[in-house]
């Protein structure tokens, strides 16, 4: 595999990382140690920029408006934008746009006129809902939220839980029991938030402690039969279809933000003496930046090598779910080891080292946790029976 | 509590979120000590005896999940009473709605 950047990716990682820190690093020291918004003036000045540069909308289609970069630029534009206080799940504060919810894209021109189109324009705002109490990794077992048909519309009941931006959303994408236990009965809905019968529940608070998710819950919640999205008893597939190719920039915002600790880790150990002599001359410490680089390099190869993959248009589900497991789990040692080599500085909110600590963990979890991504490798090295 | 100069100097200095109400218990603001706060509870709560003065109460709350709660317990007193407390309409907070059960 060639990783020699071409023209065209050197301007734009050189573009993104001098945005990062002109525009992004310097509004962080007026914000909270753990805010995930900008103040909303910075913000729209800031969307302008993006937008003059090109690059608004980078997870949008080409052929919905996005700039269509192929997923091995996309990653190393991740790496570069996650490299601040709030990189890891708030890379840039949003100023380059969201993604829409993927599902969308699969829906019906009618559908796409009344929710994607005005998500894409940002009039309206969609939350995606999944998980339940009884379980997210296995979504094919877990979903107990059932939906029954009634004349020309659907009538679902049941709960969902760690959703994010379900109290502030128009509208979600929810999946329903609507026939048999498995994959086969799951139907993939469009629910409007304002619907009577749509209730927020509670705020579940986590790690992430500038951002919640929360609880849902359907009672008697009436969708018309024109919000099925796909085929009834066909949703497990939408709800499948884009995970493999979505863990691969979910892992290239963990290398930036183990870059940022490396060269945090670097410059401390340069810089702080101990019992006479600079951090850098202990073998100890010296150790653990080698390891730290280690595990950079190694996440940062596969996943360029899933995203190149997937831009060749080959099989690359193994190679999605083994870098996002490395990624995840690298960055948080590295992130770690960096904290021991801060000593006390890095236990506190002066640095942002604690809060990617803590945010890390989540990754671990996040977008299929590691053991899922071990199952996925192991179905497709040795073959579907041993599943 | 009372919001007094004994109360507020036994406070910690931790994050954490408080609320402000006055006499008769009506909720006057819902804020947090955050990571800048200097002094974090205490010093927040300093300043509101501060700027009050006597005659109104308050409660804390220790957190690090100072930025949710806050807009939790703003959420479920809109919920409540159909708008935020006084102290907190200029916030420019972006509130979503909730149905506590």
């Amino acid at each position: 595999m060639d990783l020699q950047l071409s023209d065209e990716q050197t301007m734009l990682v050189e573009s993104v990382r001098r945005f990062v820190v002109d525009e992004i690093v310097p509004l962080e020291t007026g914000l909270d140690p753990d805010a995930d918004e900008l103040d909303p003036a910075d913000r729209d000045r800031l969307v302008a920029k993006v937008r003059a540069m090109g690059l608004y909308g980078l997870d949008i289609p080409a052929e919905f408006g996005g700039p269509g970069i192929d997923l091995v630029t996309r990653c190393l534009l991740a790496v570069e934008m996650s490299q601040h206080r709030a990189g890891l799940y708030a890379p840039c504060y949003g100023v380059f746009g969201g993604a829409g919810l993927a599902q969308l894209y699969d829906a019906n021109d009618d559908q796409k006129q009344r929710y994607l189109y005005p998500l894409l324009r940002g009039e309206r705002e969609g939350f995606f809902a999944l998980t339940e109490p009884s379980g997210g990794s296995d979504p094919a077992r877990a979903i107990r939220t059932t939906a029954y048909r009634d004349g020309d519309e659907w009538v679902l009941n049941g709960t969902k839980l760690y959703i994010s931006g379900a109290d502030r959303a128009d509208f979600g994408i929810t999946f329903a029991r609507t026939g048999d236990a498995g994959r086969e009965g799951i139907t993939c809905f469009i629910v409007d938030a304002d619907a009577p019968g749509f209730h927020v529940r509670r705020v579940v608070h986590s790690l992430r402690s500038a951002h919640y998710a929360t609880e849902i819950e359907y009672d008697n919640l009436r969708v018309p039969h024109r919000n099925v999205v796909g085929e009834v008893n066909g949703g497990f597939q939408i709800a499948n279809d884009r995970l493999s190719r979505n863990r691969i920039p979910y892992a290239a915002g963990c290398i930036g933000v183990a870059v940022k600790a490396q060269e945090m880790a670097i410059a401390w150990a340069r810089e702080r003496e101990t019992f006479g002599a600079p951090l850098a001359t202990r073998q100890a410490v010296q150790w653990m930046i080698v390891d730290n680089e280690i595990d950079i390099r190694q996440a940062r190869w596969l996943t360029l090598d899933a995203a190149a993959r997937a831009d060749r248009g080959e099989p690359f589900r193994t190679a999605a779910a083994m870098a996002k497991l490395v990624a995840t789990e690298a960055a948080g040692r590295v992130v770690d080891r960096s904290m021991q080599i801060h000593g006390g500085a890095g236990m506190t909110k002066d640095l942002p080292l604690e809060r990617w600590y803590r945010e890390l963990r989540i990754r671990r979890i996040g977008e299929g946790p590691s053991e899922v991504q071990r199952i996925i490798m192991a179905r497709d090295l040795i073959g579907g029976s041993f599943k | 509590m009372a919001l007094d100069p004994a109360n507020v100097a036994r406070l910690g200095g931790q994050l954490g979120v408080y609320e402000v109400a006055d006499g008769e218990g009506r909720v006057a603001l819902i804020a947090y000590a955050g990571g800048r706060s200097p002094f974090g509870l205490r010093g927040e709560l300093e300043s509101q005896l501060a700027q009050r003065g006597a005659g109104w109460q308050f409660r804390v709350e220790v957190t690090m999940a100072y930025l949710t709660r806050w807009r939790e317990l703003l959420m479920v007193h809109v919920a409540d009473h159909g708008g935020p407390p006084p102290g907190n309409i200029d916030d420019g907070a972006v509130l979503g709605r909730m149905s506590p059960a």
